[in-house]
């Protein structure tokens, strides 16, 4: 490969102040920042491709990972976006932390606070506490998953997936399939792509499509098959095994066959579709092993790499905005 | 003390909500009871033993009653006491409050309404009467010792928020109570579809991702209280009604003649679902906020009569309660210190006449306890309220006397200043 390597430069030439100084929700953007920020993306998937990926565009920044639920995947895609920019960064997981024994979350975010962190990047299981915690800390708040509400770095880094693969995201149509009631990731990607320009479809069984869904700015379907009839993505969701309980759907196997996606049912779809799942999967249950794995239609560990840049492009942006608070 | 000199309250706007009086007028109180009324003018010739206080036209009307007040007395006493829970209440214009049970022991048990009640004897600031608990430790269980809760003064029972999901069970404590003149007050909902649910189902609350329930599951509640209520002739109070689709339900069973007395809040009258906005936890209620549609129909009845009395739904929390994440706080907000000034917003609004409105937090919850007050006639409690209707307020949470500062209307704008509380003959606030 000859692609040139982006210097520090150019990466400093398009890097913007963030339009808030915290990132809750993909509602925070306009198409303008959208854009920006995954044209800032692309040129950081340039730069990890290098053998010398470091930047020092965050020297001196401190980045903080504060995960009250597990996520290896999140967890070490944030950390390796700041190290990549040379902030020091540093993970605290609710286990050993005193969160545990009954510390609140605003005891945990004030004593984090008082250590004087530039980037706090936070999980938890409970819808709108990432937005508690901004109102509560002096520094840049990122919410990397708040219940069932939003995880608008997931949605910009499917962004930046679906752009690198089609070009433009503009008219393209887009099927959400699957859990859309319990998914974070549905709904981040549900405001994002109509920013972006997006033809937006949810899919699923009536059980797990949330109430007043299709005044979201989206397409329902109950039937897999219609729903992704002449889709250009496929975007699977992952279905919580515990779904079992409480009446949701009767078995895996039921759900995976009306609302897995195998390569039969995906006929239904454009011919140059492509495949996508947050991850982790569930093999056979919401997605067939066949499809997921063909790299001629996954983009599955295209959204891993993007991951990195697209946080990468996040985290400079916010850390501009707060020089400029300065 | 100031007991011994007779009081009159002149050149007052006189609302009366029994004779449907709301003119000019004036009041003479002495020895703890309405002495002397006069409708239509103001008095003179006033004897030089009685203390004349001059209203200026500011609104009299009888104090309020509050049939659904939370306090942490006993086991909870950093949220509110009784005392601090009076003192609320005086500072809003309420003389009478009915604590609820759901206390810690809870009021299941005659010892602990007389516990009750003879700590209430040295608080003057309001009167505190008791609601017992329907069902032991409020587990929808087996039913508590009504008839001996009854005799020690508890007013009516009710397991509070918690639903008595065995019909069984609720069948019965409505034809027991029956026979001891009991009214069983009920949060109508049905407990599955609610389980867990922290805001109202719809468009907004999934945008939010918070856990919902839909409406239906009060309107189901409401049904099956209701139909028991008819099978055993048993005195229902439904306790909080919100939407539209409940409110069918009990328009069909007044029309059928059911005894139900049926009570709105005032947060669902002021409230609708966007008001938890960012997840904004001082507004979230149990049961929560409704869509604006909803909170409409609930002031068309209200108009209509066909819900009866406003409660303040008091619920104290302290701010360690509700600075969580919105699925984890704590529901509730304090209100007796705005329930007069946010109801007045009907009034501004031309959604009731005064005199109606007043009616649904006086004469009403005072007919529903068997009480001589909420009016203002000859020999009715000097329980009088004095009100400035006009003068602009804004609420500071901060600046309650609640102990608990968990106010839905932090912040609001309101019309209506609570000047003077006058509870038993005496005058137990005035404003500064």
């Amino acid at each position: 490969m000859t692609t040139s390597a982006p210097g520090i430069d150019e990466v400093r030439a398009r890097t913007f102040p963030f339009p808030r100084r915290h990132f809750l929700s993909a509602l925070d953007l306009n198409v303008v920042e959208a854009n920006g920020l995954l044209d800032l993306g692309d040129t950081f998937v340039e730069l990890n491709r290098q053998t010398t990926k470091k930047l020092d565009l965050l020297k001196g920044r401190t980045l903080v990972n504060l995960f009250f639920e597990n996520s290896t995947r999140t967890q070490s895609s944030f950390e390796l976006a700041g190290k990549r920019l040379g902030a020091d960064t540093m993970n605290m997981s609710v286990r050993t932390s005193s969160v545990a024994k009954g510390e609140t979350l605003i005891d945990t975010a004030v004593t984090l606070n008082a250590m004087r962190p530039d980037l706090l990047v936070i999980r938890h299981a409970s819808s709108g506490a990432a937005a508690l915690l901004s109102q509560k800390v002096g520094c840049s708040v990122i919410n990397a998953g708040d219940g069932q509400h939003e995880h608008p770095t997931q949605a910009l880094l499917d962004a930046l997936s679906m752009r690198r693969a089609f070009g433009s995201l503009a008219g393209l149509t887009v099927a959400i399939c699957g859990d859309v009631m319990h998914s974070r990731v549905a709904r981040s990607n549900v405001n994002l792509l109509n920013v972006l320009g997006a033809e937006v479809r949810l899919v699923g069984p009536p059980t797990l499509m949330p109430a007043g869904a299709d005044r979201w700015g989206a397409q329902v379907f109950h039937d897999l098959e219609r729903g992704i009839a002449g889709a250009d993505v496929v975007m699977m969701l992952r279905l919580q095994l515990e779904r079992m309980q409480g009446a949701l759907v009767p078995s895996t196997r039921e759900y995976f066959r009306y609302w897995g996606l195998d390569r039969e049912k995906l006929k239904a779809a454009s011919d140059r579709v492509r495949v996508m799942h947050p991850g982790p999967m569930n093999r056979g249950v919401e997605i067939d092993s066949d499809v997921a794995d063909d790299p001629a239609i996954s983009l599955i560990q295209d959204q891993v790499e993007m991951g990195v840049a697209a946080r990468m492009a996040v985290l400079a942006s916010l850390s501009a905005r707060l020089d400029n608070d300065r | 003390m100031s007991r011994g000199r007779p009081i009159a309250f002149n050149n007052a706007r006189l609302v009366d909500p029994e004779t449907g009086w709301d003119g000019p007028g004036a009041v003479v109180v002495s020895e703890g009871v309405i002495a002397d009324v006069s409708r239509g003018k103001a008095m003179d010739g006033l004897s030089e033993d009685v203390r004349v206080i001059d209203c200026n036209g500011g609104m009299l009307a009888p104090g309020l009653i509050d049939l659904r007040v939370k306090t942490g007395e006993p086991g909870a006493e950093t949220k509110e006491t009784l005392r601090s829970a009076a003192q609320a209440a005086a500072a809003g214009g309420v003389t009478s409050i009915v604590v609820q049970p759901d206390t810690d022991p809870a009021v299941d048990d005659p010892s602990v309404v007389d516990f009750i009640l003879r700590r209430a004897q040295d608080i003057e600031s309001a009167h505190i009467l008791a609601a017992g608990a329907a069902t032991k430790g409020l587990k929808g269980e087996q039913m508590a010792e009504i008839g001996l809760m009854r005799d020690a003064g508890a007013r009516y029972v009710t397991d509070v928020d918690r639903p008595i999901a065995d019909s069984k069970v609720f069948r019965r404590i409505l034809a027991y109570a029956a026979a001891f003149g009991m009214a069983v007050a009920h949060r109508p909902t049905d407990p599955w579809l609610s389980k867990g649910a922290a805001a109202t189902e719809g468009e907004f609350a999934a945008r939010l991702g918070l856990p919902s329930a839909p409406v239906v599951a009060e309107r189901i509640g409401l049904e099956r209280d209701l139909a028991l209520a008819e099978l055993t002739g048993g005195r229902l109070l439904v306790d909080q009604i919100t939407c539209a689709a409940a409110l069918e339900a009990l328009d069909r069973a007044k029309g059928r003649g059911v005894k139900a007395v049926a009570t709105a809040s005032i947060n669902h009258l002021s409230f609708n679902e966007l008001d938890i906005g960012d997840y904004r936890t001082f507004a979230k209620v149990d049961p929560p906020l409704r869509a604006e549609d909803d909170r409409q129909a609930l002031i068309e009845a209200l108009a209509s009569g066909l819900v009866d009395i406003v409660v303040s739904a008091h619920a104290p929390a302290p701010a360690e309660d509700k600075r969580l994440p919105f699925d984890e706080a704590a529901p509730g907000g304090v209100g007796l210190e705005t329930l007069l000034p946010a109801l007045l917003t009907l009034f501004h609004d031309g959604r009731l006449p005064l005199v109606d409105l007043i009616r649904t937090v006086t004469l009403a919850p005072a007919q529903f306890l068997g009480l001589p007050s909420g009016r203002i006639a000859s020999g009715a409690p000097a329980d009088l309220v004095l009100c400035d209707l006009s003068a602009p307020v804004v609420i500071d949470a901060d600046r309650l006397v609640s102990k608990s500062k968990n106010s839905p209307f932090d912040g609001r704008r309101l019309q209506g200043q609570v000047l003077m509380t006058v509870t038993g003959g005496k005058i137990v606030h005035r404003a500064e």
